[in-house]
C-alpha cells in the first residue's frame, strides 16, 4: 500500500476500534487510536506475514506488550484478513474470540502472546529474537510497549539483555503519548531524558511522529538496516489521535464512547 | 512396592544437572538460561556439554521468564533455574501470566529449597514456592525425593510434558535411596512402605526422614506406611484416598511452610473424599535462620523425630 491507501485504511480501522469498544461498554479508547497508524504500517507496509497461515514459520513475530490496547490490534488483524470483521464487536463479551486482554488460549488466529501485564512482552519478544539468531533465520521481532509502562522494572532487566546479545532483528516501538491513567508520565513518574535511558542501555534510538504515516513507514525501514544493536522507536503519538473531540486527553484511556460520542465523532474522523 | 536402598549423600542439584544434560543430548531443542548462579544450581553440567544452547542472562529472573515463555513459543524448550525463593516468588506474575497462561512449555528448577539451605539463613530458604504456585493453572510442580529421582523427574519434565514445570530441589548432600530407576511416573505417587496403622505421605529430602521414621514407629509397634508425593501438582487423588481408606491417618512431611504446600493439596483431598484425622510437618509459619541443616530440620520440627511424635499422636485419635 502506498502511504495515502495507509491512510485511508488507518481511518477505516479506527472508525471499527471505536465501534467495537463501544459495542463492549468498556475498554481502552485513547490508546489504541493513538497506534492506529503504527498498527497499520505494521500489517499493510511492514510486516511480512501471510494473514491466510497465521503459524508461518517465517513471518515476523509482533508481540504487544500493552495488552490494553489490543482492541487496534484486533481490529488491524481483520482488516488484515485473520478473521471476519464482523466478530469485532463481540469484543470483551463471554465467549468470544476477542478478550479483554489478549488470550490466545480462545484461539484467535494471529496473536503471538496472551499478555496484559505490563514489563512482560519486551522479555519475550527477546527470547524469539534470540532463537531466530540461534537457528540463523531471516525473520524478525518487533514489540509494542507503552511509555507508562517503561516505569515496570522488568523492562529495564530486558533492554540490557537484548544489547547484551545484540539483537538486530528486534525492533521496539514505545508509544509515546506522554500520559497514563493518573494523567502525564512525566507529573506521575518521570521517563525523560528517554532517549538516552535507551541509549545507554546499548540501543539504536529513533523517533517520529507516531501519527504520521509517512515517519512511520521511514522508521521502520531504517530500523531493518541497523546492524548489531536492538532498536527502538520513540513514536510520539497522541492519545485518542484521528478523533479530534478526545485527542491528547488522558481521561480517554480506559474510558468507552456512549452512542452520542459516536455519533458526535463519526463525521470529525481525520 | 518400590525398591530403597542408602546409596549415599549426593546433592539433588547434581541430579538435576545430570538430567539437563542427558534431555539435552537427547534433544537440540533443549536450552538452558543462567542466572548467575548457574553451578551451584547445577546448570553448569549442561552448559559446559552445550555451550551453544547455554545463555547467561545474569541477574534478572523476570526477563529470564519472559525469554523462555518466547523462546517455548518457537519450539524450543527452555530450562531456567535459579534459587527457589526467585523462581518461584521474584518472578510469580510473570510465571503467571508469560508462562503459565501462555501454558508454554518451560522448566524452571527452584534449587536451594527446604530449610536444609542452612547457613544462608532465612532469605535464601525457599519455604514458600510450592504455595505460590501451587494455585496456578496449567503449572506441575515436582519435588522429588533425592538426587537420582531429581534426575528423573528432570528428564521426564523435558520429554514427557508440554506445559509449565517447577522442579523443586535441594542444596546440601543428602541421602540417596531410589534404585529403582524404572518406574518414575509424573502424577503418580510412589508406596515405598507398606503398613496399616498410619500412612505418611512425604516430599522432597523429607521421604527419607519418613522412612527413618517409619523404622522407628514399627519399633513401638506401629505400621506405618510411606507415599513419596513427588509430583505436588497434579495431585495423585485416588493413591491418597486409598491411603486414607487402608490406614485411617495420614501425616504429611515437607521442607515447605505448613500453610499451602503438600499438606494443604493432600487435605483437599482427604476433606472432600474420606475424612480422616491428619496431621502436618512442615515449617510452623515462621521465618528461618542461619544453621546446620540437620539442626534447623530438628528445631523446626521437620526430621525422623517431629514425624514419630506427630504420628503417634494422631492414631489416638482414630
Ligand atoms: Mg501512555
Amino acid at each position: 500500500m502506498n502511504i495515502n491507501e495507509l491512510k485511508h485504511k488507518a481511518k477505516e480501522i479506527r472508525l471499527d476500534v471505536i465501534r467495537s469498544i463501544h459495542a463492549a461498554g468498556s475498554g481502552h479508547t485513547g490508546g489504541s487510536l493513538g497506534l492506529a497508524d503504527v498498527f497499520t504500517a505494521l500489517y499493510f507496509s511492514i510486516l511480512n506475514h501471510k494473514p491466510d497461515q497465521p503459524n508461518w514459520p517465517d513471518r515476523d513475530r509482533l508481540i504487544l506488550s500493552i495488552g490494553h490496547v489490543v482492541p487496534v490490534h484486533y481490529a488491524t488483524l481483520a482488516h488484515a484478513g485473520y478473521f471476519p470483521k464482523n466478530e469485532l464487536i463481540t469484543l470483551r463479551k463471554l465467549g468470544s474470540r476477542l478478550q479483554g486482554h489478549p488470550g490466545r488460549d480462545h484461539g484467535l488466529p494471529g496473536l503471538e502472546l496472551s499478555a496484559g501485564s505490563l514489563g512482560q512482552g519486551l522479555s519475550v519478544a527477546i527470547g524469539m529474537a534470540l532463537i531466530a539468531k540461534l537457528d540463523k533465520k531471516n525473520w524478525c521481532t518487533f514489540c509494542i510497549l507503552g511509555d507508562g509502562e517503561l516505569q515496570e522494572g522488568s523492562v529495564w532487566e530486558a533492554a540490557m539483555s537484548a544489547a547484551h546479545y545484540k539483537l538486530d532483528n528486534l525492533i521496539a516501538l514505545v508509544d509515546r503519548n506522554k500520559v497514563q491513567i493518573d494523567g502525564d508520565t512525566e507529573s506521575v513518574m518521570k521517563l525523560e531524558p528517554l532517549k538516552k535511558k535507551w541509549e545507554s542501555f546499548g540501543w539504536h534510538v529513533l523517533e517520529c511522529d507516531g501519527n504520521n504515516m509517512q515517519e512511520i513507514v521511514d522508521s521502520y525501514t531504517s530500523a531493518k538496516k541497523i546492524k548489531n544493536k536492538p532498536i527502538v522507536i520513540i513514536a510520539h503519538t497522541k492519545m485518542g489521535a484521528g478523533v479530534p473531540e478526545i485527542e491528547g486527553n488522558y481521561q480517554w484511556h480506559g474510558k468507552a464512547p456512549s452512542d452520542k460520542d459516536i455519533e458526535n465523532w463519526k463525521n470529525n474522523l481525520k | 512396592m518400590e525398591k530403597v536402598d542408602f546409596i549415599g549423600n549426593i546433592s539433588t542439584k547434581q541430579g538435576f544437572g545430570e538430567g539437563l544434560k542427558i534431555a539435552g543430548a537427547h534433544n537440540p531443542n533443549v536450552i538452558a538460561l543462567g542466572s548467575d548462579i548457574t553451578s551451584s544450581v547445577g546448570m553448569d553440567i549442561f552448559a559446559n556439554a552445550f555451550p551453544n544452547r547455554f545463555y547467561s542472562l545474569g541477574i534478572a529472573e523476570q526477563n529470564a521468564v519472559g525469554i523462555a515463555t518466547g523462546m517455548a513459543l518457537n519450539g524450543k524448550i527452555p530450562i531456567f533455574s535459579t534459587y527457589g525463593v526467585f523462581a518461584a516468588m521474584r518472578t510469580l506474575d510473570h510465571i503467571r501470566i508469560s508462562l503459565c497462561y501462555n501454558n508454554v512449555h518451560v522448566i524452571i528448577g527452584g534449587a536451594h529449597a527446604g530449610i536444609s539451605v542452612g547457613p544462608d539463613g532465612a532469605t535464601h530458604q525457599a519455604l514458600e514456592d510450592i504455595a505460590a504456585l501451587r494455585a496456578l493453572p496449567n503449572i506441575t510442580i515436582l519435588s522429588p525425593c533425592d538426587a537420582t529421582q531429581t534426575r528423573l523427574a528432570t528428564i521426564a519434565a523435558i520429554e514427557k510434558l508440554n506445559g509449565p514445570v517447577y522442579i523443586r530441589f535441594g542444596r546440601e548432600p543428602m541421602p540417596n535411596f531410589t534404585i529403582d530407576t524404572q518406574n518414575f511416573e509424573i502424577g503418580k505417587a510412589q508406596t515405598l512402605r507398606q503398613g496399616n496403622d498410619i500412612c505418611i505421605i512425604a516430599t522432597g529430602h523429607l521421604v527419607w526422614e519418613s522412612i527413618l521414621a517409619a523404622e522407628e514407629l514399627a519399633k513401638q509397634g506401629v505400621s506405618a506406611m510411606i507415599l513419596n508425593m513427588h509430583t505436588i501438582k497434579p495431585i495423585d487423588k485416588n493413591a491418597i484416598i486409598e491411603a486414607a481408606k487402608q490406614t485411617g491417618a495420614i501425616i504429611t512431611a515437607e521442607e515447605h511452610q505448613i500453610t499451602g504446600g503438600l499438606g494443604s493439596a493432600v487435605a483437599e483431598v482427604i476433606v472432600k473424599h474420606h475424612p480422616t484425622p491428619m496431621d502436618f510437618v512442615g515449617m510452623p509459619n515462621s521465618f528461618g535462620e542461619s544453621g546446620k541443616a540437620l539442626e534447623l530440620m530438628e528445631k523446626y520440627g521437620m526430621n525422623a523425630q517431629a514425624i514419630v511424635q506427630k504420628a503417634l499422636s494422631i492414631i489416638k485419635r482414630k
